[in-house]
């Protein structure tokens, strides 16, 4: 912040105005009807668990309003194929750093 | 033919006790017969508010569930004879409180009185819902800030989805009472303007209650701010909307506290 910004600083009501308006519009059509985000959660989780298994708790669905346009960000984690489980017994131990000696 | 109001808002601490004690008085002064009827079962407060803590022996749900007569649940006002309170139960919860045992509440009130004016609880739950549901019109209680617009919004959507006069495809008379208005604010740009708030609730305006230390002097006190101090801002505000409530065609000011000061004319008419 410099000096000059002092002086420009606007009032906030203006920027409480349009957020208001963004909100309600949306707010207004999604009433009454389920929300939207929990069906596209299950629907998407459905269709991708079908072919791969998922963890549910590994998927993070975030939607995004604008004014104009609005994103729908989904992120799922989708674990490698499993290989199969290495021999422990066999396997040498190596020490990590922090029992070293110094 | 009696009128059932609520007093409603979604969101609490707007003032919707306060402007219900307000616009009761208000409406008494004028010479008609008014019941203020308190809806928050288990948090009551509207009996503190208009002085007559003390006085209370039965409640809305001895009513609703024949331990009491109405008569005897009503408190007469102490200074205005033509006020009454039903108080709300401070021991039940909401659930005591049906659909049925209000409605036989409000058939009776509606016979006694011209004002029914029913003091919603915060919230969208049943306590809520059951007080809006008889309503022939609702007050709206908004502050000038974006959870309550947003919250009034949702209320407005109830409104139009669960009263009793909805369901049969009539009409709820929606009313928007502003208050804590901070006119000076609102002019630099800090606060959400009347014309804001209109334009996103697109709801008729029935007064503006400016932020005024004497609402909080009178609720001390124990008195409706119309009976303690007349000639404050705010209780003028209230006057002129318990006038708008009658029908009359009042100019919409903001009325301030200093005396003789008429604020400033918004040129906007109620509707």
């Amino acid at each position: 912040m410099n000096l000059f910004s002092l002086f420009k600083r606007r009032g906030s009501a203006p920027v409480a105005r349009d957020r208001l308006q963004i909100l309600l519009a949306y707010e207004r059509t999604t009433r009454g009807s389920p929300d939207l985000l929990v069906v596209l959660r299950e629907e998407i989780l459905a269709a991708v668990g079908r072919h791969v298994e998922i963890d549910p708790d590994r998927v993070t669905v975030q939607m995004s309003r604008g004014e104009k346009m609005s994103t729908l960000e989904v992120d799922i984690e989708i674990p490698n194929a499993v290989r199969p489980t290495p021999n422990v017994s066999r396997r040498k131990r190596v020490p990590s750093p922090a029992h070293r000696p110094a | 033919m009696a009128k059932v109001v609520v007093v409603t808002s979604g969101k609490g601490g707007v003032g919707k006790t306060t402007s219900t004690a307000a616009l009761g008085a208000a409406l008494a002064q004028i010479g008609q017969n008014v019941v203020v009827v308190d809806f928050d079962v288990g948090l009551r407060n509207l009996d503190l508010v208009m002085g007559a803590e003390r006085r209370v022996v039965y409640d809305l749900i001895n009513v609703t569930q024949g331990v009491a007569k109405l008569p005897q649940a009503l408190i007469r006002d102490k200074r205005l004879d033509r006020l009454a309170l039903l108080p709300a139960s401070q021991t039940r919860d909401k659930d005591a409180l049906t659909e049925d045992g209000v409605l036989s509440v409000i058939t009776s009130l509606r016979k006694m009185f011209d004002w029914v004016i029913c003091d919603s609880p915060a919230g969208i739950e049943r306590g809520a819902t059951l007080a809006m549901r008889f309503a022939d019109e609702a007050i709206i209680v908004t502050n000038p800030e974006v959870s309550s617009v947003r919250d009034s919004d949702r209320i407005i959507g109830l409104l139009d989805a669960k009263t009793v006069r909805a369901e049969r495809g009539e009409r709820v008379g929606k009313h928007l009472l502003i208050t804590r208005y901070d006119q000076p604010r609102a002019a630099r740009g800090e606060m959400l303007s009347i014309e804001d708030v209109l334009d996103i609730l697109s709801t008729p305006l029935l007064g503006i209650v400016p932020e005024s230390e004497e609402v909080l002097r009178a609720s001390n006190l124990g008195s409706p701010i119309t009976i303690n101090n007349p000639s404050s801002g705010a209780a003028r505000a209230y006057c002129d909307a318990a006038r708008r409530l009658m029908g009359e065609d009042i100019e919409m000011t903001v009325p301030t506290d200093k005396q003789g000061f008429l604020g400033k004319l918004f040129g906007r008419r109620a509707a």
